[in-house]
């Protein structure tokens, strides 16, 4: 029976082989492609650029030092600061709108099929009609800013997409300092919460940690220049009107991660809290909300890579040349297919996966290390 | 949802419904936009009266964009059907091999392939593009195919084998008992059990293939453009006339629309099993 | 009886087969559909009658002055798959993107031939041309610095349309006393760009313009900086709210009224007169840009011949309808634009065309930047971010100093 087992195992690993060969150049080999264009010239000359075989050279990190630190690029480095932003308000645009409506549904209003199809329809839509229709409802002299007319205010006068104005201004020299407080803060809040988990060696560790990142953030202020004169970035405002058509498309989405996890938590313990006398809001904060936890972490992350490499929503709302709407994964289709800078591009894309990274990997550990069975 | 105790039951019900009454107005706003638009006649099409029911209803935005879409509809049905029946084939043995017959390193391999399922396509876009052209395909609806058919074999594997988990192992001993091989046991153990799977299967990658926008503009050309070129640049053009693009968007979500309302309890659980854990 | 059949139907077989073989292709790439289609559709029809035989395909791509067509186009064209005569803008737009790279085919011999050197002006030939070769046959001709306004309204106001970057400083002034907010109607992204490529011709004069592509001018030297303060003073005049319209929209508000000039591309008389149904010099005035009479700014949509397509043949019958004189005198009325040739048949035109062709011959010529004319792809869709870095700081120096960074990143000038 053993060597039946055995030679079915192998039958296994053959039939996953081809798959496996597929993945490993279509993705992994692809990127390994795209990382060597990255370092090299390919695009500059543009004797070379279009060529039918061009001729390029090895130029190693120089144009990731050039997106960081180069005059010309200042266009990336605030597409980065874009889609961090843009991160954020979408994700927590989601999870309130997607908890709430949740939560809403779970008490079973009558129609409640009626109303989580509508919630989650946006969902079966590609990003191109989405922009598309919201792209015509937020014109500046129609559409939404017409909305308050049909009640007697004056219509609303927010420029949306073509808005040129941008908030919480902060210098790309001050961007390291800044990052290293964050992340000390975080790990100033995990250091209490171990502390508070009476886990007194971790916490000190923590602790330790933080403060040394806030030491370097002091010496990053004083001594390290990455840019040589003054360069302003911040949240442009035009990004409002595409967190609302995202969070329209995806918080149906979110919806119904919620709603699978809170059909999940057995009834016996709903009925037992109402029993001890909980009314419905400790009923929801105390018990249900800490359960569906790790759904949060789940849809953060889900949603997380999904705004990190948004392309298609950006291109049909706004096209591809308004600057301030400008996202890392649609330069780097302009900078490829547009401006012919295809190593260029390719460091774009490279950074975007790092990014991504960043975030999928320790979500995909965590999951491999749940899946113990089978 | 305010807080206090003996809060009378109407009240919180009322606040319910409000609430929900809000929710599906935001979204529901867009689709009468779209709707009301998309009826107009061009002239008719004004931002003061952008949200006024058309005075004429007019039919022949539809016409014409059927007319203008039509072989780009017929292009992303080729697609879509093609790529979503191969990847949900292979995606179906990989689950089962996964599931049923683990190995040493197979759950390593695994995440070597969700990875995949995750990465920008960005990222990759140039070499696919050059090996694309390398092998002839360039231009092609069968390059498109052939892309949408690898990329798609991450979260179909996955699928599979979160259903295929689920299906006990005391079916799958006996049948190994009984002489039963590898293969035999997919035949007639697991396939027959497996019409939910390919059903959330095939909808998910139905609805994600048709509505995808990146490789169709990087690797088709006019011949061979899926509807979500064909919409991007209807709705790119300089002076647009609105109704044009609003019913273009119209068809071009009809499809994925469809498979929603009909098939909506799979739409979910395809939706589910990329997201949470087993 | 049999026989008899049998030998006719192999003739008409025969027939079949050689009609066959005689069909011929010719696929051609544009971006030239709404409003514009009709023209090119005429030219398609004409070549027609003249080859029935050949099959044509009309491949388009739609989106705001070929953006998106000539994304597709660089992919056809790195997939191996070029399309037999693709619409692109005369000069470097060309030149610096493919011709660059070995991927067109000369035209020196056609432009013989047709004896093109006399009728073409030779400004223009010295656009189309680079390392001695010839690149591509110009179908019409734009004009870029034109200042548009509504006679009528400029009499109610009591101005006269401005003949300096200062004068019309100036008369801003005088038109905000008497109401009018914003003189200078200004739209979104590109036609801020349109703007100040007039601006610069005014201050530089077309020595200067000129000489900032070739490299002997920098982008960063005094005079060079001193457009963007100019330019900074004519920002002042425009209105608020420029990013949320396209330029007709901007057109539109000096036909309404709410502006007096604006400075856009002839193809805004193209808009007046057919959509808005105005008069050519009634309805709507037209003068050069402010500071640049005397100089024609020119843009011109142009066809070529990529290396290694499928039917060579064909297209150089295309190319050859193009240049010649029925085929401009058939397309450029319907696009309002005028014909690149100086013996065009000028009774087929309206009257701001007449105006503008004869400026064409007595002119002098330069390219436009934000055309395609006189910049490569490299440089052109880079501006976008200096136009950025100057607005978001009116650092006219910040401006400047990325523009020669650029510049010197993609060797402008380099030849």
């Amino acid at each position: 029976m053993r060597w039946r087992k055995k030679r079915n195992e192998l039958t296994s690993f053959l039939v996953l082989l081809p798959s496996l060969v597929l993945i490993a150049i279509f993705v992994y080999y692809f990127i390994a492609r795209t990382v060597a264009a990255s370092l090299s010239d390919w695009g500059r000359d543009p004797s070379q650029a279009l060529a039918l075989n061009p001729e390029t050279h090895f130029i190693g990190l120089d144009n990731y030092r050039e997106l960081f630190t180069g005059v010309i690029d200042v266009r990336f480095r605030q597409d980065l600061v874009s889609t961090l932003f843009f991160t954020a308000f979408f994700i927590a645009g989601c999870l309130l709108l997607g908890l709430l409506l949740a939560v809403a549904i779970d008490h079973r209003p009558r129609a409640e099929g009626l109303f989580r199809g509508v919630f989650l329809f946006p969902f079966s839509l590609s990003f191109v009609v989405t922009g598309t229709i919201w792209r015509w409802l937020l014109q500046p002299r129609g559409g939404v800013n017409r909305l308050p007319t049909m009640v007697g205010l004056p219509p609303g006068e927010f420029a949306w997409l073509t808005s040129r104005d941008q908030v919480w201004r902060f210098e790309w020299n001050h961007l390291p300092a800044i990052v290293l407080v964050l992340a000390a803060l975080v790990l100033l809040l995990m250091a209490l919460s171990a502390y508070r988990a009476r886990r007194g060696r971790r916490a000190v560790a923590l602790a330790a940690v933080a403060a040394g990142l806030l030491a370097g953030a002091l010496g990053a202020a004083r001594g390290l220049v990455l840019l040589p004169f003054p360069e302003l970035h911040g949240f442009n405002l035009a990004f409002v009107g595409i967190v609302v058509a995202a969070v329209w498309q995806m918080a149906g989405y979110t919806m119904a991660l919620y709603l699978a996890g809170l059909t999940g938590i057995p009834i016996e313990l709903r009925e037992a809290a109402i029993v001890d006398g909980a009314n419905d809001w400790q009923l929801y904060t105390r018990i249900m909300l800490p359960l569906v936890a790790p759904i949060t972490l789940s849809a953060m992350i889900i949603l997380g890579h999904i705004s990190l490499k948004i392309f298609d929503l950006v291109f049909a709302m706004a096209g591809p040349d308004n600057a301030y709407t400008d996202v890392p994964a649609l330069l780097m289709f302009i900078t490829t297919f547009r401006g012919n800078q295809f190593a260029k591009g390719a460091s774009i894309g490279v950074i975007l996966l790092l990014l991504v990274a960043l975030v999928i990997l320790p979500y995909l550990r965590s999951q491999l290390r749940r899946r113990g069975r089978a | 949802m305010k807080a206090g105790r003996r809060k009378p039951r109407w009240g919180l019900r009322l606040a319910l419904y409000v609430l929900l009454v809000l929710a599906v107005s935001f979204f529901l706003m867009p689709v009468y936009m779209m709707l009301v638009t998309a009826f107009k006649e061009p002239r008719a099409i004004n931002l003061d009266t952008a949200w006024q029911l058309p005075q004429v209803w007019n039919w022949l935005s539809f016409a014409e964009a059927w007319r203008a879409f039509r072989p780009k509809l017929l292009n992303s049905l080729i697609l879509t059907v093609s790529a979503s029946a191969i990847s949900a084939v292979v995606g179906s043995l990989n689950g089962y091999a996964l599931a049923k017959w683990p190995f040493p390193g197979s759950r390593a391999l695994f995440s070597f392939m969700l990875f995949g399922m995750f990465i920008p396509y960005q990222a990759i876009l140039i070499p696919l593009f050059q090996f694309v052209k390398a092998i002839g395909l360039y231009g092609s609806i069968w390059g498109l195919v052939l892309v949408h058919t690898v990329y798609g074999l991450p979260i179909t594997t996955l699928i599979f084998r979160n259903t295929y988990v689920e299906i006990p192992s005391e079916i799958v001993e006996s049948m190994c008992i009984d002489g039963a091989g590898f293969f035999g046991i997919y035949r007639f153990g697991v396939f027959p059990l497996s019409l939910p799977g390919f059903v959330v299967v095939i909808i998910w990658q139905f609805t994600q293939i048709w509505n995808e926008f990146l490789f169709a503009v990087s690797l088709s050309n006019p011949a061979s453009q899926p509807i979500t070129v064909a919409l991007a640049q209807l709705a790119g053009g300089e002076a647009v006339k609105w109704n044009l693009p609003m019913a273009g968007a119209l068809l071009a979500a009809l499809p994925t629309l469809l498979v929603y309302v009909v098939f909506g309890r799979y739409f979910v659980r395809g939706l589910l099993a990329g997201s949470v854990k087993g | 009886m049999k026989r008899w059949l049998f030998s006719i139907l192999l003739v008409f077989l025969a027939l079949g087969a050689v009609t066959v073989r005689a069909q011929d292709k010719l696929e051609i790439f544009s971006w030239w559909a709404g409003d514009e289609g009709p023209a090119l559709q005429a030219l398609i029809s004409r070549y027609q009658q003249l080859y029935p035989n050949i099959e044509v395909t009309n491949s388009t791509v739609t989106g705001g002055s070929g953006v998106n067509a000539r994304a597709v186009l660089k992919t056809r064209m790195l997939g191996g798959d070029p399309p037999d005569s693709f619409q692109v803008h005369a000069g470097q737009e060309l030149i610096g993107t493919w011709v660059v790279a070995n991927r067109m085919e000369d035209l020196s011999g056609l432009f013989q031939s047709e004896k093109w050197a006399t009728v073409f002006p030779p400004g223009l030939v010295a656009l189309l041309s680079s390392k001695g070769g010839i690149w591509s046959v110009p179908v019409n001709i734009h004009r870029s610095n034109v200042m548009w306004f509504v006679p009528a309204k400029l009499s109610e106001w009591g101005v006269k349309p401005p003949k300096t970057w200062d004068e019309l400083i100036a008369t801003c002034q005088t038109l905000k006393s008497k109401g009018v907010d914003a003189p200078l109607a200004l739209g979104e992204n590109w036609t801020v760009n349109h703007l100040w490529e007039s601006v610069a011709l005014g201050v530089l004069g077309p020595e200067g313009w000129s000489e900032l592509w070739t490299g002997k001018l920098k982008f960063n030297s005094p005079k060079a900086v001193a457009v963007w303060d100019t330019f900074g003073k004519v920002l002042a005049c425009t209105n608020s709210d420029a990013s949320g319209l396209s330029w007709q929209q901007a057109v539109d508000r000096v036909v309404k009224g709410d502006s007096a000039f604006n400075i856009m591309g002839d193809w805004a008389a193209g808009y007046m007169a057919t959509t808005l149904k105005l008069e050519p010099g009634n309805g709507f005035g037209w003068a050069p840009s402010p500071s640049t009479g005397g100089t024609f700014m020119m843009l011109s949509d142009s066809f070529g011949l990529p290396k290694g397509v499928k039917h060579r043949d064909a297209t150089l019958k295309w190319l050859k309808l193009l240049g010649s004189k029925e085929g401009q005198d058939v397309f450029n009325p319907l696009k309002g634009s005028i014909a690149a040739r100086l013996d065009s048949d000028l009774s087929k035109y309206n009257a701001y065309s007449q105006s503008a062709a004869k400026d064409w011959k007595a002119d002098k010529i330069v390219g436009s930047l934000v055309h395609g004319a006189v910049a490569p792809e490299s440089f052109g869709s880079q501006f976008g971010t200096v136009m950025e870095i100057y607005l978001a700081g009116k650092n006219a120096q910040a401006a400047a100093n990325a523009a020669q960074a650029i510049a010197d990143q993609v060797g402008l000038g380099r030849k």
